[in-house]
């Protein structure tokens, strides 16, 4: 438990590193650096299939696509970024006391709800799903890579190109 | 040579795809679809309601086929074009086809992606920012959606409507059962474009090259937003109060601020944006009463609208491409230099408007008289309200686009590419020949749809 909660803890510091660090490629491996934390946690709660998949898709193939389009992009200056920076810490100057004030409001609210949900479904052999239960899945999500492949080629080839 | 093919091979599958709806029998779909025997399996299924779908599907995109052969200039970039569209049928066909809640999440985002690429076709700074706000508020969406269908797969251990659907029958108090259900309708309403849920909405539609516009309003919002949240409660989540009360709030909220966003608006692409939120309300107020005849309404409002708003969005386009301005105030006259256009264009106003007997009509009448006869007066008389106001704004830009004193500065123009013209007379005609045909449809195409949900 005290692993996981661990692992959780670190899987919101490096979140938070994506979204807050100033330069786009570093976003782009904090965001693989989340994902392959998010397997972690997906082997560890005995989701292997959902690890696999999070590792395979979201750590290496998107990553690799942002990567590539980030590489065909015009990078920002070091003064740019500073303006950037500046101005999105100041969009967030609110978010720790609306935090804070959410957390009071909910324990002010003693609602009786009822939480419980019945014990996930025990993990199927992962080839056995992939293979013969989801094909219809693989081949949309297939079709998605290639539709965003085909987007970065589209969007922002063209551009490099004609810097 | 392989480039000047794929616009007619695509155009060819669109047409393919149209004749099977229309003319393939229920038996010759059948209940479930496998490909490619047993080695590589989809479950699909195809029914009523699907077919309705594959056929305004194939319509629209068959329409923004022929529009971007015209509007987009170069050759490369129509490639590009007709690919995407492939792409796009294959999300779209996937979504109504499916008989899976994940599936149905991964098609979408199939669609999502794509148009996503097709409103920044035409990069510039206008198509980027409509782009970027449609990407934010569908990974909202996306987020929202995937959440739901995590918390159902933990209630029912499967993705399958029918099983989910079972599960949630022994489950339907559950707090958290009922937050997935909220968070999957809020999803759906931002990929339909409804208010509150709008923001992308008229952005994207007005920034995008008409081509685009002409699918997103004509067909991306009713695949991925109405024909889901038809298809979801009707397959799996069920008729309850509050579910009826959301659907009724939110289209009658759609249905009176779109048609007031659009009178409020110069730009001409950007008030058919509007009065798309507008008519996305009908078609969810219609399905929302849950009667047969609401939702047959909903459904036949849901084809009408993709056919006269691509009309409008194609009259759009053709104006543009002639006066280089899409600013409604600076118009004028344009009916005696583009007569085609300024004809195509009052029918489709009128019909958006409900005007007898054209197709438009029918399809609000259906919807107004289920709203009445289930009870519902209050939300009928906001309906036949909010049909007066769509006649205000369709009357306002007929008056400043094509009617009154010519502008000096179109008095040259000519009628557009011939392109347009063939495309705005074939959905000019459907509007006619379906408001006309309504009582051969209403028995034989539209209550079965209908029947199809046993409301």
């Amino acid at each position: 438990m005290a692993v996981n909660t661990f692992i959780l803890i670190t899987l919101i510091l490096a979140g938070l590193w994506t979204v807050m660090t100033r330069s786009l490629l570093r976003s782009a491996i904090g965001l693989a650096l989340t994902s392959a934390i998010l397997s972690i946690l997906m082997f560890r709660l005995d989701s292997p299939l959902a690890g696999v998949f999070e590792l395979s898709v979201c750590t290496g193939l998107i990553s690799v696509l942002f990567i590539s389009t980030i590489s065909l992009t015009h990078p920002l200056t070091h003064e740019e970024i500073l303006k950037h920076m500046k101005e999105r810490l100041a969009r967030f100057k609110y978010l720790p006391f609306c935090v804070v004030a959410a957390g009071i409001a909910i324990s002010f609210i003693k609602i009786k709800i009822d939480w419980s949900l019945p014990a996930a479904a025990a993990e199927k052999d992962a080839r056995l799903i992939l293979w013969n239960l989801r094909q219809l899945d693989l081949l949309g999500q297939i079709i998605i890579l290639l539709a965003g492949v085909f987007g970065v080629v589209i969007l922002f080839k063209e551009v490099k190109k004609n810097e | 040579m392989m480039k000047k093919a794929a616009f007619w091979l695509a155009l060819a599958l669109f047409i393919g795809q149209a004749g099977l709806a229309i003319f393939a029998t229920p038996e010759a779909w059948g209940h479930s679809l496998s490909v490619f025997g047993t080695h590589l399996k989809f479950d699909l299924m195809v029914d009523s309601l699907s077919r309705a779908m594959l056929l305004c599907i194939s319509m629209v995109l068959s329409i923004s086929l022929l529009v971007g052969r015209y509007d987009i200039s170069g050759e490369e970039h129509r490639f590009n074009f007709v690919n995407l569209l492939l792409i796009m049928l294959s999300g779209m066909d996937g979504v109504v086809m499916t008989t899976d809640i994940f599936s149905l999440f991964v098609f979408m985002e199939v669609t999502t992606v794509t148009s996503l690429i097709l409103v920044a076709l035409k990069k510039n700074n206008e198509a980027l920012e409509a782009a970027f706000k449609y990407m934010v508020l569908s990974v909202v969406a996306t987020i929202l959606m995937f959440s739901a269908i995590a918390l159902l797969l933990l209630v029912s251990g499967s993705t399958s409507f029918s099983i989910v659907q079972a599960a949630l029958e022994t489950s339907k108090h559950n707090f958290l059962i009922m937050f997935a259900i909220g968070i999957f309708l809020c999803g759906l309403f931002i990929k339909a474009g409804l208010m509150p849920f709008h923001a992308w909405l008229p952005d994207a539609h007005s920034a995008a090259p008409a081509a685009v516009s002409i699918l997103l309003s004509g067909v991306q919002i009713k695949v991925l937003g109405a024909y889901t949240i038809i298809r979801l409660i009707t397959s799996i989540f069920g008729y309850t109060s509050s579910v009826t009360y959301i659907l009724m709030l939110v289209g009658t909220i759609s249905i009176i601020f779109g048609a007031l966003g659009a009178l409020g608006q110069r730009d001409f692409k950007r008030m058919l944006a509007y009065s798309s939120i507008s008519n996305m309300g009908y078609i969810v107020l219609g399905f929302g009463c849950g009667t047969t005849l609401g939702m047959a309404g909903a459904v036949f409002h849901l084809f009408n609208h993709a056919v006269f708003k691509s009309l409008l969005f194609l009259n759009a386009a053709a104006v543009e491409s002639q006066t280089g301005i899409r600013d409604m105030n600076k118009m004028g006259g344009l009916a005696s230099r583009m007569p085609l256009t300024g004809i195509t264009s009052v029918l489709a106003s009128l019909s958006g408007a409900g005007i007898p007997p054209l197709a438009g009509f029918w399809s609000k009448l259906i919807i107004i008289l289920a709203l009445w006869m289930a009870g519902y007066h209050g939300y009928a008389l906001i309906a036949i309200a909010g049909s007066i106001l769509t006649l205000a704004y369709f009357l306002s830009m007929q008056r400043r686009v094509f009617f009154g004193k010519l502008n000096e500065e179109f008095a040259y123009i000519k009628e557009a590419e011939f392109g347009f013209s063939l495309a705005a007379v074939i959905l000019a005609t459907v509007i006619v020949g379906v408001g006309l045909c309504f009582p051969l449809l209403l028995n034989t195409f539209l209550l079965p749809i209908g029947n199809i949900f046993g409301g």
